[in-house]
């Protein structure tokens, strides 16, 4: 809809027909999927910005935690096994689909946590390669329920591991809003326990920060933040490594800055590849997962290209 | 077990050394000083109350650590590593890191990322940043404790020198501050007491001439070496493998005329 016509709807009085179905379409569908779009994004976005301080590596990713994987897993198995497992009634509610993804995403994270934490305390080595180990298993079992599925759900399990924002509602929106808005509250606390995390664990500990608590904490908000992201989404990769990435070459790696910026960066381009997705094959939509990593894998490489001959000069 | 029958006490404005072979148990001593590792048997306290019991920011305020080697991924600075020891302005941060880098000489290089330096200036930088925490949590009421796990490791002469100076002004204005030290004619030079780690248990502790002996050495050590006075100070220092530099002749090492 171009701009004039989003005018013209917005002036017009409900009389006109004409204006009222742009208003129709403005409402009921454009400014949601607008609002998912950044809101999806700022998740994402500060999710992994979160996941590269807890890791104190800058190729961190939420999926590391086992979202992604167990989000997959659990809607895959919602598409093939919900129509024989359920009653009709509860098959056909519109946010079935989030909640088993959302319950999929906590539910691995928090097996992921009670391997790697043993005598109090978390290890986030053992946390990566427990991740792997669990991503691997939920890629099987979904794999598994592909090969049961009849084709109108295989390719309702496609779209959904591609990622898309097209089936974006308010009610989704409203879903995932008390999820950004938890996240939002708690960066302004963990900003400098992430920065002294950067020195070290035992380091920070001697600078006064409670490691564990902070790092269960984090564990909590990245896995929620993501799963939220995740269950309404789909997986939508590269947001959550990129942005993070990104700021920390612009405005540095205070988290204080980071966080924040992580926010608002990730819903605009989150809102940037989801036009780029709905316009450049119109009147097709491309799953906004393949715009993610089609623009975001090459730019990652010229990053790092850049960064390389800064290290050689 | 690592440790064994340690019973050891500490007053303010002294400065330990704390030294040992590899493998003595010194790090680990440090460890259990410093609130990281929880002993099986025995306590430590501090100011009569037991360190598990202080929540980590409030020992933070007390105690101040300048780990071995600490590893970085990501582009600080140097003046943003040196910072991370304060918590908030009270008194004003900036003043105390800008102190903290001129003590260390790194005030020039306070701009830059950290990761870039050499193994010897990211140590100094750790010991400004050690120095805030200091400061900060003294200016707190805090105790006013520096532990050290090997300060002078990576530095040049003139900086282990330095390094050394700094720790002992702040003794003479009320810290306590323990040292793990390899360099035991340092350790001779700048600490009030020595405490000798052999084998998980305190081998010796007391004043560096009584400590730092030939049969020290023999018996901890394993080497065979000589101890003289140093002219001046009267602190020992030692001349290793002295007995093998010529069977003809020994040097003279009293040297006080």
């Amino acid at each position: 809809m171009s701009l004039g016509r989003v005018a013209a709807s917005l002036l017009a009085g409900r009389n006109s027909a004409p204006a009222a179905r742009d208003e129709l379409i403005l409402v009921s569908i454009r400014l949601p999927r607008i609002a998912m779009a950044a809101m999806v994004g700022a998740l994402l976005a500060t999710a992994g910005t979160l996941m590269q301080g807890l890791f104190r590596n800058p190729l961190a990713d939420p999926g590391l935690v086992g979202v992604s994987g167990g989000a997959g897993l659990a809607a895959a198995a919602m598409i093939v096994l919900g129509d024989t497992a359920l009653p009709a009634a509860m098959v056909e509610a519109p946010l079935l689909l989030p909640v088993a993804a959302f319950v999929g995403a906590l539910a691995t994270t928090a097996l992921l946590y009670r391997i790697a934490t043993w005598g109090g305390r978390t290890s986030i080595a053992t946390m990566l390669l427990a991740g792997l180990a669990l991503g691997a298993l939920a890629g099987a079992g979904t794999g598994l329920l592909v090969f049961l599925a009849n084709d109108r759900q295989l390719r309702d399990i496609t779209f959904w591991m591609l990622g898309s924002l097209a089936g974006a509602t308010w009610s989704k929106c409203a879903a995932i809003a008390p999820f950004l808005a938890l996240l939002l509250i708690s960066i302004a606390a963990v900003g400098r326990g992430l920065d002294l995390l950067v020195l070290g664990e035992t380091e920070a500990f001697h600078m006064g920060l409670a490691v564990e608590r902070l790092k269960r904490f984090l564990i909590m908000l990245i896995a929620a933040a993501a799963g939220a992201a995740v269950s309404v989404s789909g997986v939508i990769g590269f947001v959550g490594i990129m942005v993070p990435h990104l700021l920390r070459l612009v405005i540095g790696p205070s988290h204080r800055l980071l966080l924040p910026a992580s926010a608002c960066c990730g819903a605009v381009l989150l809102l940037c590849a989801d036009t780029f997705a709905r316009t450049a094959a119109a009147p097709a939509e491309l799953p906004i997962g393949i715009v993610t990593a089609a623009l975001g894998a090459p730019f990652f490489l010229f990053l790092l290209f850049k960064q390389r001959t800064l290290l050689v000069t | 077990m690592l440790l064994n029958g340690v019973n050891l006490s500490f007053e303010p404005g002294r400065i330990v050394a704390l030294v040992g072979p590899n493998g003595a148990g010194k790090s680990t001593l440090l460890r259990v000083l410093a609130g990281e590792l929880k002993p099986q048997s025995g306590e430590v306290r501090l100011q009569g109350r037991e360190i598990a019991r202080y929540a980590p920011s409030v020992l933070a305020r007390h105690r101040a650590v300048l780990s071995q080697r600490v590893n970085i991924t990501f582009p600080f600075t140097v003046a943003d590593v040196v910072r991370m020891g304060a918590d908030r302005s009270d008194p004003p941060i900036e003043a105390l890191v800008e102190a903290a880098l001129a003590e260390v000489e790194l005030s020039d290089l306070a701009g830059r990322v950290i990761t870039h330096l050499s193994g010897g200036e990211q140590q100094r930088a750790q010991f400004a940043r050690v120095l805030v925490q200091l400061a900060w949590g003294r200016s707190r009421r805090g105790a006013g404790i520096l532990l050290l796990d090997e300060p002078t490791a990576g530095l040049d002469l003139r900086h282990q020198l330095m390094m050394l100076d700094s720790v002992k002004r702040h003794a003479d204005s009320g810290a306590l501050v323990i040292a793990i030290l390899h360099d035991l004619n340092l350790a001779a030079l700048f600490a009030h007491r020595v405490v000798v780690l052999h084998r998980g248990r305190v081998d010796c502790d007391g004043l560096p001439r009584d400590t730092i002996t030939d049969a020290m050495l023999e018996r901890v050590f394993a080497i065979d070496t000589q101890v003289g006075r140093a002219p001046a100070s009267a602190a020992p220092f030692l001349l290793p493998h002295c007995t093998r530099l010529s069977s003809a002749a020994r040097p003279p090492i009293d040297v006080r005329h």
